[in-house]
């Protein structure tokens, strides 16, 4: 109950639009970071299509296979492709050759969701199209001439913008309705976005990985204030009976 | 017990001072809950303290090392996500018991006489600070630590004749880099902590000579012999106070107000710890999202906003069309605050007590300032600069209008002793 309604409080605050440029309407990523079997789908995406060329400079990865109780062996062996043991998640990619290639260096991902928020990254994941106009052939709807490829495209299949003949004010018109995959890709629509709901868990999961245990240490110091604040206030009561 | 004590005193005063300023001092009996802040920025300013402490024994203060050791502390110092969340939870909650704390001071005239220079030294303790905020928030090396410091050293700049050699004195470097870094930690960490703990010891002393006021504004020390010793407070105070005064309503601040401040501690401390443990960046507003990007002098952002507590004056200095003027607003916003006990020549100093227009002008005075930090938010657009001007012009008419009315003002009749 106390649970439910501390969570509630946090959810109420005003947040202030930080993500840079896009402003329009972003879709809610309601990701789970208690899901282990989300974070660790997440992680094997990051690890095979993001972490080549993004940097995750300040997270290690013993830390994530304990948290995400993968065995750290297993982990090393399947999921580790850079750096010892116990290092950072440094990425394979040259940042200076990155820079020539893409326009700028990929930015380090370990805290973009704190930057930008769950809702952008799954948004952004999910909203490249195709446009011959750009270098790679792709653009993307939350964040317009963006430098990067479209690398999941193997899963999504071929994003397009798709159009559709509307009623608007008495005429027909062509109306932007979304984007929708060619069905070439290896996913089907709601895996995909399953697993762009994954990655983004994951990568809210390494802005702050101890959101978990900060939220259930918070409710043991609250309940133990809260006893306090009783006891104070039956002190103070006792002491100032006689006080008129 | 008693002849390690007899021992000690002989050398220190130290029984003495125990009562003269805890046991035996004499505190009004009516304070009501805007008398809880005082206590509560002493307990911030010791949080902020040791969790400093350990804070910098993992801090790198190079421009190098500095954003990836607070990831450090964040993710391998054991519990240091909590040292780091109350250190910054710590900055906001202390300008918010601060900011309570002077509204307190300005309804119930404690600044007036005879409490001019406990005003003053609580004004200084503000600007002091202001500035360790300042500098403490540049130490993450994140692009708002970078980009506000860049915006607000800048400002010097406007200075005539002197303004760019300043600027460059300021940051150690022709733009802001690691030797701009170097110095704020070392002011951040010795030097400004060590000038606060100084002000607000001569803050405590300046209240403890002339005495507490209460939301009455009345004195409960009389001429020595006009009370009756049935009417006076049935304390032992220490006779520094009763010498030369007749003390009425009063009781002893320890046990009295030492319990009752440890009830708005624990009220405190629950608000607290729900915003370190589930809420560590209240939206945004205690630490902003930029500043979880390492610091790029190459790329500005697109909306640089100060952290919440600067941005009333941030406010006024955008209100203003010319930099250099806007400077001067921002800088007389404080210089006003200052000179408060000269603007005010009412002699009643409780708002309870004074003329409704006293009351109206205080209350348009805090929605000015309220909405000033609102707006200092928001990017300057048209709309939000014209209501910038507006209410930076009632922030500084309260001043000048309290200055014409308070001479000859209206109040009420005001009663002999203390009210419940």
């Amino acid at each position: 109950m106390i649970k439910r309604f501390l969570l509630a409080l946090a959810l109420l605050l005003p947040s202030v639009a930080f993500a840079a440029g896009y402003s329009g309407p972003l879709d809610r990523a309601d990701h789970d970071l208690s899901d282990k079997a989300s974070l660790q789908r997440g992680a094997q995406l990051y690890m095979n299509y993001c972490l080549a060329c993004h940097s995750m400079q300040y997270q290690r990865y013993s830390r994530t296979f304990d948290d995400l109780d993968i065995p750290q062996e297993l982990g090393e062996e399947l999921l580790q492709f850079t750096n010892e043991p116990g290092g950072h998640k440094t990425s394979a990619i040259d940042g200076d050759a990155a820079a020539e290639w893409f326009g700028l260096t990929p930015p380090d991902l370990t805290m973009v969701a704190r930057v930008r928020g769950a809702d952008f990254i799954y948004t952004y994941l999910r909203s490249f199209y195709a446009d011959d106009s750009r270098p790679f052939g792709v653009n993307n709807d939350v964040f317009e001439n963006v430098g990067m490829p479209h690398v999941l495209e193997e899963l999504q299949g071929t994003p397009r913008r798709v159009e559709e003949q509307r009623m608007v004010d008495g005429e027909m018109k062509d109306v932007y309705v979304g984007i929708r995959a060619d069905g070439n890709g290896t996913m089907s629509p709601e895996e995909f976005d399953q697993a762009m709901l994954d990655l983004t868990n994951f990568l809210v999961y390494t802005g702050e990985p101890m959101i978990l245990e900060r939220q259930r240490m918070g409710y043991f110091v609250i309940g133990f204030l809260i006893v306090f604040l009783i006891l104070t206030i039956l002190l103070k009561k006792e002491y100032w009976r006689d006080i008129k | 017990m008693s002849r390690i004590m007899n021992w000690i005193d002989e050398r220190i005063p130290f029984s003495n001072s125990l009562k003269l300023h805890v046991t035996q001092y004499p505190a009004p009996k009516n304070f009501n809950f805007w008398y809880i802040m005082g206590s509560l920025a002493l307990v911030v300013l010791v949080n902020q303290i040791v969790t400093g402490i350990w804070l910098t024994m993992n801090y790198n203060p190079s421009a190098d090392g500095a954003f990836a050791s607070i990831e450090y502390i964040m993710r391998d110092v054991d519990y240091g996500w909590l040292l780091r969340y109350m250190h910054s939870t710590g900055a906001s909650a202390f300008f918010v018991v601060v900011y309570l704390h002077m509204f307190r001071g300005l309804m119930y005239g404690s600044y007036q006489r005879p409490r001019e220079l406990l005003w003053i030294f609580g004004m200084l303790i503000f600007l002091v600070l202001m500035a360790e905020a300042f500098m403490g928030y540049l130490l993450p090396w994140g692009q708002m630590s970078f980009w506000g410091a860049q915006v607000i050293i800048s400002l010097f700049g406007a200075i005539p004749f002197v303004g760019e050699e300043l600027t460059t004195w300021i940051r150690g470097d022709f733009v802001i880099s690691g030797a701009t870094l170097n110095r704020f930690f070392a002011l951040h960490v010795i030097a400004l902590p060590l000038v606060l703990v100084i002000l607000v010891f001569l803050h405590l002393i300046a209240l403890h000579e002339v005495g507490s006021n209460n939301p009455d504004g009345i004195d409960i020390k009389k001429p020595k012999g006009s009370v009756p010793d049935d009417e006076k407070a049935p304390f032992e105070f220490h006779e520094r106070y009763t010498a030369k005064k007749d003390i009425v309503d009063a009781i002893p601040f320890h046990p009295y107000y030492t319990v009752k401040d440890l009830v708005g501690l624990a009220g405190f401390l629950i608000l607290f710890a729900w915003v370190i443990f589930f809420a560590p960046t209240m939206g945004g507003f205690f630490l902003e999202p930029p500043n979880f990007q390492a610091a790029d002098p190459m790329k500005t952002p697109e909306h640089i906003a100060p952290v919440w507590y600067f941005t009333p004056f941030y406010a006024i200095l955008r209100a203003i069309p010319d930099k250099l003027f806007g400077v001067i607003a921002m800088f007389l916003a404080i210089v006003f605050l200052f000179l408060m006990p000269w603007w005010d020549r009412c002699k009643v100093r409780s708002v309870r007590y004074r003329s409704t227009l006293h009351k109206v002008n205080l209350t348009v005075f805090v929605i000015s300032f309220i909405a000033l930090g609102y707006l200092g938010v928001k990017p300057a657009t048209d709309v939000y600069t014209i209501m910038a001007r507006i209410f930076t012009f009632l922030y500084f008419a309260f001043f000048i209008v309290m200055w014409f009315y308070s001479k000859n003002e209206r109040t009420k009749p005001l009663p002999e002793r203390v009210t419940k």
